[in-house]
């Protein structure tokens, strides 16, 4: 529905493909397009202006990589930024603080319909999962109809256990009461999850402050919808201000917002995004990942990802001069080694191909002929397990060698042949095609899991 | 609860107060009195997108307002009638509350949204409006997924006094609704009202799975449903351009319900889905009372939304 980002820049930049360092001009072009992008991803103006100001200052003079545009530049350096301020500024702060004399009490707050009681339970079951907690949960809601019952309900889903409501007593009272249980019978962890408030109502903000003076949690945690708007700052700037939080948790970061609230959040308050809800499952929790969010504010992942990986991956001229060498035939099982190496590095085979336009049908192919990051994995492994000199010389290998590199690779004797006879195939193919005197159509009759990265076209 | 009624709008306010505290006044630090240029049109436009109007609305908002004024001396008062005038006018034909008498009987009211975005709280408070109005009603609890959902639109329909079709927790939302339509017809009530599982609308098989409920529905009364009910959280920004788009797209939604506008949010993004879509808004939620269901209604609200009086 909204014009990609990418579609804008590119509008700006066609005229300008190709340059040394990227020009006062340039940026500001295009950093008027991406403060429109973050506008509609919903990051709030008074945060988008102070990105703004701090991008351009980086983004002025700094030379653009090869083999992409200064738009695709401008992009991420936009991108870093965003990591950067969305990322905790001590990396110690981004898990949960449970540590001190248990039971350590985790306050859950948020607005109505953040998903506080389903995070609850996720937190709940994440604790006790991979940090082998003892975990005790309590709904302090007493005023959305049913919602205890859904707490008891999720306690049932999670194995969590969960405190038994008592008819009528009140969000304090029943904080201590958890509390108490938790000390009696030696819970390390106390979830406290409260009703939905408004940071205008006085009377159940003043309620949650009582609750957290009760219960003095290690983590007050604010829940907050990763589709929220402008009102995001107000919001997350409330309840840090009156009942301060430690941390905020992003729901529904499944959803296709853009997540712009995530930034609003993180810098008006200054606190870290600890955690994500991904899904409606109970399980599906996981850390924060400001990559990830970042990729979706900007909406353009793809052009963050290449230029990444171009900045990672061989360079060029490297990549020509193994072609040489491939043409002249001495494709030696080192080179092979070294494409499936890069392969790797480029990261998974659906990702790389994911990123190019058009991929689906080289996709396709790799599908059917069972290509996939495992046997790339394989083949490597296999090649790793030779000497240098059986790499340069495969005649060598004889059957007890085979034998060898199949057991020190983890694989079979078959599958070591098969490697073999793909590296001679490919050897010969590179010999013929060298003669002929052209690369083209050779991606056709390569053997599958073949095609060496940086090949010139 | 008596006074409560003729005093919404006074409560819509005060809700909005904040908001319109925000919004009213910045334009009132740019506009004491000031000429109109194109830097006093560019920070009027960022206090519009301040209120989730969104960036392509701000822009339309403030070049209309630009129209006659540009370069001349103008008062906050001014700007501030005027834009109010701006959006009442694109509002106006959107505040039209959903009318059931008069149509089907049994009126079959499908409710859909995403998660948390107070579907279930709302089929309460419609239910309270239509049996204060002495209809009878059905409610279905479709939301056979989140815990304890069921049991949530069970405590309304004894608050409401109205009968609760249910199912066991995981049941097929689909075949409640056809119950739900049949029951309702053969024990001659006037409304059913279908809550549904809240979905986000990049599901695809959750979408799917909405889709059958309106085609199973259709099995019993090929008109069904009358009205399908988007309910639309009222602090979220721009993805409700999307949720509005998908919904559309799965089952016909045929209006809004805006939630949750008690609180510092504006819900300016209605104001740019009048324009975009101009889908019906039905009723905004303003609190979490089983009256808090009010009408839209376009003057008010803009008016609110500007830090005007009524």
């Amino acid at each position: 529905m909204f014009e990609s980002l990418s579609e804008r820049l590119s509008g700006i930049f066609d005229g300008l493909k190709r340059r040394g360092a990227l020009k006062e001009a340039d940026v500001e072009a295009a950093l008027r397009e991406i403060r429109v992008a973050l506008l509609e991803a919903d990051v709030a103006l008074p945060v988008v202006k102070d990105f703004i100001d701090g991008v351009k200052e980086q983004a002025v003079g700094q030379n653009v990589l090869r083999s992409v545009t200064p738009g695709q530049m401008v992009v991420k350096i936009v991108h870093d930024a965003l990591v950067e301020m969305l990322s905790p500024a001590d990396p110690e702060g981004a898990g949960l603080a449970i540590h001190g004399n248990p039971p350590q009490a985790i306050l859950m707050v948020g607005l109505q319909g953040s998903g506080k009681t389903t995070t609850s339970a996720k937190i709940a079951k994440r604790l006790v999962e991979r940090d082998k907690k003892r975990v005790l949960m309590a709904s302090l809601d007493v005023y959305r109809p049913a919602a205890q019952q859904q707490l008891q309900v999720l306690g049932k889903q999670t194995g969590v256990p969960v405190m038994t409501p008592v008819l009528g007593e009140q969000p304090v009272a029943i904080a201590n009461r958890a509390m108490e249980t938790g000390r009696r019978e030696g819970y390390d962890v106390v979830i406290l999850d409260t009703a939905g408030r408004l940071a205008l109502d006085q009377e159940m903000m003043t309620e949650v402050i009582n609750v957290r003076m009760a219960a003095v949690p290690s983590e007050v945690l604010l829940v907050a919808d990763a589709m929220t708007g402008q009102d995001a700052v107000n919001l997350a700037k409330e309840f840090n201000d009156r009942v301060g939080i430690t941390g905020i948790v992003l729901t529904r970061v499944d959803g296709d917002g853009r997540g712009g609230a995530a930034l609003s959040m993180r810098q008006v308050t200054g606190k870290p995004i600890k955690l994500m809800g991904t899904g409606e499952g109970v399980d599906a929790i996981d850390g924060f990942d400001a990559n990830r969010v970042a990729g979706s504010i900007l909406g353009m992942g793809d052009v963050v990802g290449l230029v990444e990986k171009a900045a990672q991956v061989v360079e060029q001229e490297d990549a020509e001069k193994l072609a040489k060498k491939m043409m002249k035939g001495q494709f030696t099982l080192e080179d092979m080694g070294e494409q499936f190496k890069q392969l790797r590095k480029m990261g998974s085979l659906d990702g790389i191909l994911g990123m190019l336009p058009g991929a689906a049908k080289v996709k396709n192919a790799f599908d059917q002929h069972n290509v996939d990051d495992k046997m790339i994995a394989r083949q490597e492994a296999i090649i790793l397990s030779m000497t240098p000199k059986e790499r340069r010389n495969p005649k060598e290998i004889n059957g007890s060698r085979r034998k060898r590199i199949a057991a020190g690779s983890g694989t079979s004797v078959p599958e070591v042949n098969r490697l073999l006879k793909q590296h001679r195939q490919m050897a010969d193919m590179m010999k013929k095609v060298g003669k002929k005197g052209g690369l083209k159509g050779l991606m056709g009759g390569m053997p599958p899991g073949m095609m060496p990265p940086g090949m010139p076209r | 609860m008596a006074e409560e009624s003729q005093g919404w709008l006074a409560r819509l306010r005060s809700g909005l107060a904040k908001s319109a505290d925000r919004v009213g006044g910045a334009i009132s630090d740019v506009f004491t009195k000031r000429k109109l240029d194109q830097a006093a049109l560019d920070e009027l436009e960022e206090i519009l997108i301040r209120g989730d109007l969104g960036v392509a609305t701000a822009a339309r908002l403030t070049t209309a307002l630009a129209k006659g004024r540009f370069d001349k001396e103008v008062t906050d008062g001014e700007v501030r009638e005027a834009l109010a005038d701006e959006i009442a006018a694109l509002l106006a034909p959107v505040a039209k509350p959903l009318v059931v008498d008069g149509g089907p009987r049994p009126f079959v009211l499908l409710v859909c949204g995403v998660n948390g975005s107070g579907k279930t709280t709302t089929i309460g408070k419609l239910a309270a409006q239509y049996k204060a109005q002495g209809k009878s009603v059905l409610l279905a609890a479709g939301d056979t997924f989140r815990a304890a959902a069921i049991e949530q639109l069970q405590v309304w329909g004894e608050r409401t006094d109205c009968p609760v079709i249910a199912r066991a927790q995981g049941a097929d939302p689909a075949g409640l609704a056809f119950d739900a339509v049949r029951d309702a017809r053969d024990q001659g009530h006037d409304i059913v009202i279908i809550d549904t599982a809240g979905r986000l609308q990049n599901k695809k098989d959750l979408m799917a799975e909405l889709e059958k409920v309106v085609r199973v529905i259709k099995k019993q009364d090929a008109t069904a449903p009358h009205a399908c009910l988007l309910v639309m959280d009222a602090t979220i920004g721009q993805n409700a351009h999307a949720q509005v788009e998908a919904f559309k797209d799965a089952v016909e939604v045929t209006g809004l319900v805006m939630t949750k506008l008690d609180g510092s949010a504006k819900g300016g993004v209605v104001v740019a889905l009048a324009e975009k879509f101009g889908l019906p808004v039905h009723a905004v939620g303003v609190g979490e009372g089983i009256d808090d269901l009010k009408p839209f209604e376009a003057r008010s609200f803009a008016r609110s939304l500007m830090g005007l009086d009524g």
